[in-house]
């Protein structure tokens, strides 16, 4: 129902941010966006750091002890001071079970982190999702808006929950160790002087050269995504023409650059890694070949040796990684941007600070000079005047495409007008809460809706305790009843998935008895019968007219039979309300509406 | 599991190729502890400098190598990642597109979306860290206790004693931790369920105010989607710290050993130092194997999600032709469709026959350049013919029959080609116009543009901008309802089908248009049979035949005459629809 021309307006937002995507993107306010989820955990992440120090600190006295240890072992054969080693293993032992442990209970506190902010952030976009204006959801494809549920935000917290410990772990690991080893022998540190800079500079260095590379994977996911999305719903219509292969040709292609923008990723980015293991690699040469100068000179013993080596190697360990964890945080990074530019899509505007609530809706309905387009070039509806008292049909006809379902679009406040107003009981449209506005329709839509719960759950849906007996009696009054009651498990039974156990004629009476059991003075019925049966028509015929009754309705109808009771007939014919009037009036006019009804018998 | 390495198989030379270059690159990295150990115990004894710096270089000619092989190997497993996931891929959405109408309807479409998305997104980043990061520390393992053993053969025993301890715990975790992953997967197609709900269903959401509460049942399945992650995670957390304690245990012992061995003259002190530096590097090593460990857990149940798909024994079988219908074809009297005794229901074949049959006992022949219109309330079992007549689903009683044969000797592509078809709610590509019209096919242009003329989608193709170059949107959004049937009808008349299918696909078009379209299929479509489902009697009424239904049995058959004066139920729809 999203009526002819939801699109072009988004549109133009999308093809705006496709320009800004050459500049580089907002890494800081992804970091930002980030820190405002993790600063909520406080108190576990000043745990989480506590336990990272002091898990790192206990290992990092490991080769100091270790050290010693083999300074009692020096002396050689037979001179060995076995209760000097003893004593030192002894300490190793204790260090590192309690590191180990440590590092454990790290684990479940970050993890209880990250599921907390997982979820928080999928809370958050499902909620945002509620509040952004159809129309967006018109404009993207929907396998693309899931994608940042199913894959980003995991991406983020797998990284959080992995990376963010390593990268605590790594500094401590590299402050301790570089400490250790200046306690050691502060002239072997000199060698680090060159290699800690050329490892940090090149890290950086490929971290910027990667990151564009690492969001056209991101991209190239999301429309390999988009495309499986809307092949795999419409592979009844792809095998009813026997186009299996060449749609399978072009998932190809689309896969082809999928996995091309992964491998690209990939191919830049190991470099990283093996580059730095070799400059640590380089350091370990350097201080072998100067410790072993300095051990000629008598100024090092072989424990130092080895304890320094050590250090040297638990200092360049966490580098190493550091090139994994950074292109995972590039992903990660990608993948909250994504994330964020969803969440910062402008929502639905907020009601005013002072809107009223609707209450005691009496419904009267007023269009007083309403324009609206989607976009600002292409005006749908030009200056529209309309009145409908309480109680009246209103009905609107007129070509395909000719701006009907914009007209309710606009009274549900899907849409806010360009200019001019909408009045209900003599309150501007704005200046009401849009709950309580909604509230007062009522709405069957040519695009049925059910979701995966039981029947009974689909018909109350509107109305939160409703009763089996109120539920009932509207199924029978849109005759569905016994249907209902020839399925397995009666009212009680799940509604699977796709609702392929139930015709689209079926669902349609089931969005019907919904509609009924609502109390509201106003009605929605948007081709509200398209999907059924002239025969089941006719049976409910006696519902509609009691589901219609004391309510004002807006009807838009192709069977022109349906409508000629209007109080008022609307005939709408692009964008502009070319006739109106009750059907007698209009069929003595003989104008465009006659021209209409007198089609149907051709 | 099994699935992936089948896809790996083919490139077994190349991962050899990488793994062996892996090796080669991670022995550089082990030669370097080696030669420092060298240097240690046999050069600086020697008292001269020069030697020293000359072992030096040979430590950078070794880390020169390691960084070399590595960027290689790292390459070569990226591209063999890159490849097996395309082939996985590829053929998972062959086989997708080509899954029969149950199958799909049992897996279901958005559990097939995420798993040619999610599921083979973690399997590909699986297969490249596996071989990259995973295969390192083995490497490393493997390698450590070779090199080790030519310098101290009594302490690698002690490092070798370790290996145990390790395989047991990685065979617990992940024994424990893989079912876990299942379970994640399961909770976020839950969520994902919920979320395309609401996508599909915004304005009916939003219509009846029930965003609080569809927020409300997003977040429990939301919660327990967290809570089986926590689980998952927590039990899979275990293996890093156990992993560490145990190596760091064995380098305690390792110390303990060396003692006794130095102060019995067996062993030098240097060596213990070599000996403690691999212990540091296979520590490392073994820190990143626990992260692509948790890789492999999730992946594995994602492989298991797409191998059950890959899996799948077609349905739609070519069966041999029983019998032989040359008497038929040789008098030239046979028939284009024709239905004889077929019963059929949906879940008919799960359940044992016992559920409610769809149809029952249709028959109908349609000869060639005869019509056909189905009339019906709604779930009559209108649609199902339709998915009969082209085989989305096989009969469970009875026989379909085009151009004589049975529809299951035809291999579905061939039987399908024979269509043209406008279902109901059809799907609009997000493509050109031309695109979605043409449909892959080949298409002239001149074909085109008299199939969207005919389909009245002409004119208003040519109000839009770019005329059949537009773009439809996603579900063709900046099309009206009309406007969509007219495309797909457009579809359905451009490649000049023998059989024109109609399901109910001319609800959105008014009258006017309705009429139009009717009067140029007759005259223009002569060639091509019509069968039309719909709920106007005044599409059908000219039609040669038309099918009466209730719920799933005929109740009428014949011609718009006939059907007047013998059906009751047709009449009275024909009143009411004609009379207003």
């Amino acid at each position: 129902m999203a009526g002819g021309m939801g699109s072009p307006k988004q549109f133009n937002v999308e093809n705006a941010g496709r320009k800004e995507g050459h500049k580089p993107k907002d890494v800081k306010g992804a970091l930002l966006g980030l820190w405002g989820y993790l600063s909520r955990y406080r108190l576990p992440l000043l745990l989480a750091i506590f336990l990272t120090v002091s898990g790192n600190l206990l290992a990092l006295v490991g080769p100091k002890l270790s050290g010693r240890a083999i300074d009692a072992i020096e002396p050689g054969k037979g001179a060995v001071n076995f209760d000097t080693v003893f004593y030192y293993v002894e300490l190793m032992v204790i260090f590192y079970i309690f590191s180990s442990l440590f590092s454990y209970l790290l684990f479940v506190v970050m993890q209880n982190i990250s599921r907390k902010m997982a979820r928080q952030m999928r809370d958050d976009v499902f909620h945002k999702l509620l509040s952004l204006p159809v129309g967006y959801f018109d404009t993207h494809l929907s396998g693309d808006i899931i994608s940042r549920v199913s894959y980003d935000i995991d991406v983020i917290n797998t990284s959080l929950s992995t990376d963010l410990v390593q990268i605590c772990a790594s500094v401590i690991t590299v402050v301790g160790s570089f400490i250790m080893m200046v306690s050691i022998e502060p002239k072997l540190i000199l060698v680090m002087v060159i290699t800690i800079p050329m490892s940090i500079f090149y890290t950086k260095y490929m971290a910027g050269k990667t990151r564009p590379l690492f969001r056209t994977r991101s991209v190239k996911l999301g429309e390999m995504n988009g495309f499986v999305e809307e092949m795999v719903s419409g592979q009844k219509t792809i095998s009813a023409y026997a186009r299996e292969e060449v749609v399978t040709g072009r998932f190809d292609l689309v896969n082809r650059e999928a996995v091309d923008a992964y491998y690209t990723a990939d191919y830049y980015s190991c470099l990283v890694g093996p580059t730095v293991n070799f400059i640590n690699n380089i350091s370990l040469a350097l201080v072998t070949v100067f410790g072993a100068i300095l051990y000629l000179l008598g100024n090092l013993t072989l424990g130092n040796i080895s304890s320094f080596v050590l250090y040297s190697r638990k200092f360049s360990g966490p580098i190493n990684e550091a090139a994994n964890i950074i292109s995972e945080l590039q992903s990660a990074l990608a993948a909250a941007e994504r994330v964020f530019k969803l969440l910062n899509e402008d929502s639905e505007p907020e009601d005013n600070k002072d809107a009223l609530s609707l209450e005691q809706v009496r419904g009267n309905v007023e269009i007083k000079g309403v324009s609206f387009g989607y976009t600002r070039e292409q005006m749908i509806i030009k200056n529209l005047y309309m009145t409908a008292k309480a109680g009246s049909m209103i009905a609107i006809v007129g070509p395909t495409g000719a701006g009907k379902t914009t007209i309710i679009n606009l009274l549900m406040r899907f849409y806010d007008v360009d200019a001019g107003g909408i009045y209900v009981d003599g309150y501007e449209n704005r200046d009401l809460t849009r709950e309580s506005l909604r509230r007062a329709y009522a709405m069957v839509l040519q695009d049925t809706w059910v979701f995966g719960g039981t029947i009974f759950d689909n018909i109350a849906y509107g109305k939160e305790d409703a009763t089996m007996e109120e539920v009932v009696a509207a199924a029978k009054a849109a005759h569905i009843h016994s249907y209902i009651m020839r399925l397995p498990e009666g009212y009680q039974t799940v509604l699977s998935e796709n609702g392929v156990n139930i015709s689209k004629g079926q669902k349609q009476l089931l969005t019907i008895a919904r509609a009924m059991l609502l109390d509201a003075k106003m009605l929605i019925l948007d081709e509200a019968t398209s999907n059924v049966d002239t025969r089941t028509e006719i049976r409910i015929q006696k519902a509609m007219r009691h589901l219609m009754a004391g309510k004002t309705c807006f009807v838009i109808a192709h069977r022109l039979s349906t409508i000629q009771h209007a109080d008022r007939i609307l005939v709408v014919d692009q964008g502009n309300v070319v006739e109106q009037g009750t059907h007698k009036e209009l069929m003595e006019k003989r104008g465009f509406y006659y021209q209409l009804y007198a089609s149907q018998f051709e | 599991m099994k699935t992936i390495l089948h896809y790996l198989k083919p490139y077994r030379m190349g991962m050899l190729r990488g793994f062996l270059i892996k090796v080669l690159g991670t022995f550089a990295d082990l030669g370097l502890p080696w030669v420092l150990a060298y240097i240690l115990d046999h050069v600086v004894p020697l008292g001269h400098i020069s030697p020293v710096l000359l072992w030096g270089v040979a430590m950078v000619f070794l880390a020169v190598a390691a960084r070399l092989l590595n960027i290689k190997a790292n390459r070569m497993a990226s591209k063999v990642a890159r490849d097996a996931i395309e082939e996985v891929r590829h053929d998972l959405f062959h086989k997708i597109m080509y899954l029969s109408g149950n199958q799909t309807d049992a897996i279901g479409i958005p559990s097939l979306i995420s798993r040619l998305t999610a599921d083979s997104y973690n399997v590909h980043s699986m297969i490249g860290r596996a071989q990259r990061i995973g295969v390192r520390a083995p490497i490393i393992l493997m390698g450590g206790i070779l090199i080790t053993f030519t310098l101290e053969p009594i302490l690698t025993l002690v490092l070798v004693s370790t290996l145990p301890l390790l395989t047991v715990l990685v065979y617990h975790v992940s024994k424990k931790g893989i079912p876990l992953y299942t379970k994640v997967s399961q909770s976020v197609d839950e969520v994902v369920r919920v979320m395309r709900e609401n996508i599909s269903g915004i304005r009916v959401v939003k219509a009846l105010s029930k965003t609080d509460y569809e927020y409300g049942r997003f977040k429990e399945k939301n919660g327990k989607l967290a809570e089986n992650e926590f689980k998952a995670g927590i039990t899979m957390a275990i293996s890093g710290p156990m992993m560490n304690l145990i190596l760091n245990l064995g380098l305690t012992a390792i110390v303990v050993v060396g003692a006794y061995r130095v102060n019995a003259g067996y062993s030098k002190p240097g060596g213990i130092v070599a000996f403690l530096s691999y212990f540091t590097m296979i520590l490392n090593a073994m820190m990143s194997i626990t992260r692509v460990f948790v890789d492999i857990s999730k992946a594995t149940a994602s492989a298991d999600r797409i191998g059950l798909v890959l899996d799948l024994k077609d349905e739609l079988l070519v069966c041999e032709e029983k019998e032989s219908n040359e008497e038929q074809e040789a008098s030239g009297n046979v028939s284009r469709i024709e239905f004889s005794h077929v019963s059929f229901g949906y879940h008919a074949k799960n359940s044992g026959g016992e559920e409610k049959l769809c149809l029952k006992d249709i028959n109908f022949k349609i000869m060639p350049g005869e019509s056909l219109g189905i009339l019906g309330a709604t779930g009559s079992g209108k649609s199902t013919i339709i998915n009969l007549m082209m085989r989305f689903y096989d009969v469970n009683k009875g026989s379909v029959r085009v151009d004589g044969r049975d529809v299951r000797n035809y291999t579905p592509q061939k039987l399908r080609e024979k269509f043209a078809v406008v279902f109901q709610n059809d799907t609009v590509f997000n493509d050109t116009l031309t695109e979605n019209i043409c449909f892959g096919r080949e298409i002239g242009k001149e074909d085109m543009v008299r199939a969207a003329k005919d389909a009245c989608a002409y004119d208003f193709i040519m109000e839009k901008e770019g005329g059949f170059l537009c773009e439809a949107a996603i579900g063709g959004a900046n099309l009206s309802g009309g406007q969509k049937q007219r495309l797909l009808i457009a579809r359905a008349l451009s490649g000049n089908p023998e059989i024109l299918v109609f399901d109910d696909s001319s609800s959105a078009l008014d009258y006017k248009t309705d009429a139009k379209l009717r009067q140029a299929i007759s005259a223009r479509y002569k060639e091509s049979t019509i069968v039309m489902v719909a709920q106007r009697v005044s599409s059908l009424m000219n039609l040669d035949h038309i099918l009466v239904l209730e719920e799933g049995e005929p109740i009428g058959y014949g011609n718009h005459e006939e059907l007047l004066k013998n059906c009751e139920v047709y009449r009275e729809i024909y009143e009411v629809q004609m009379g207003g």
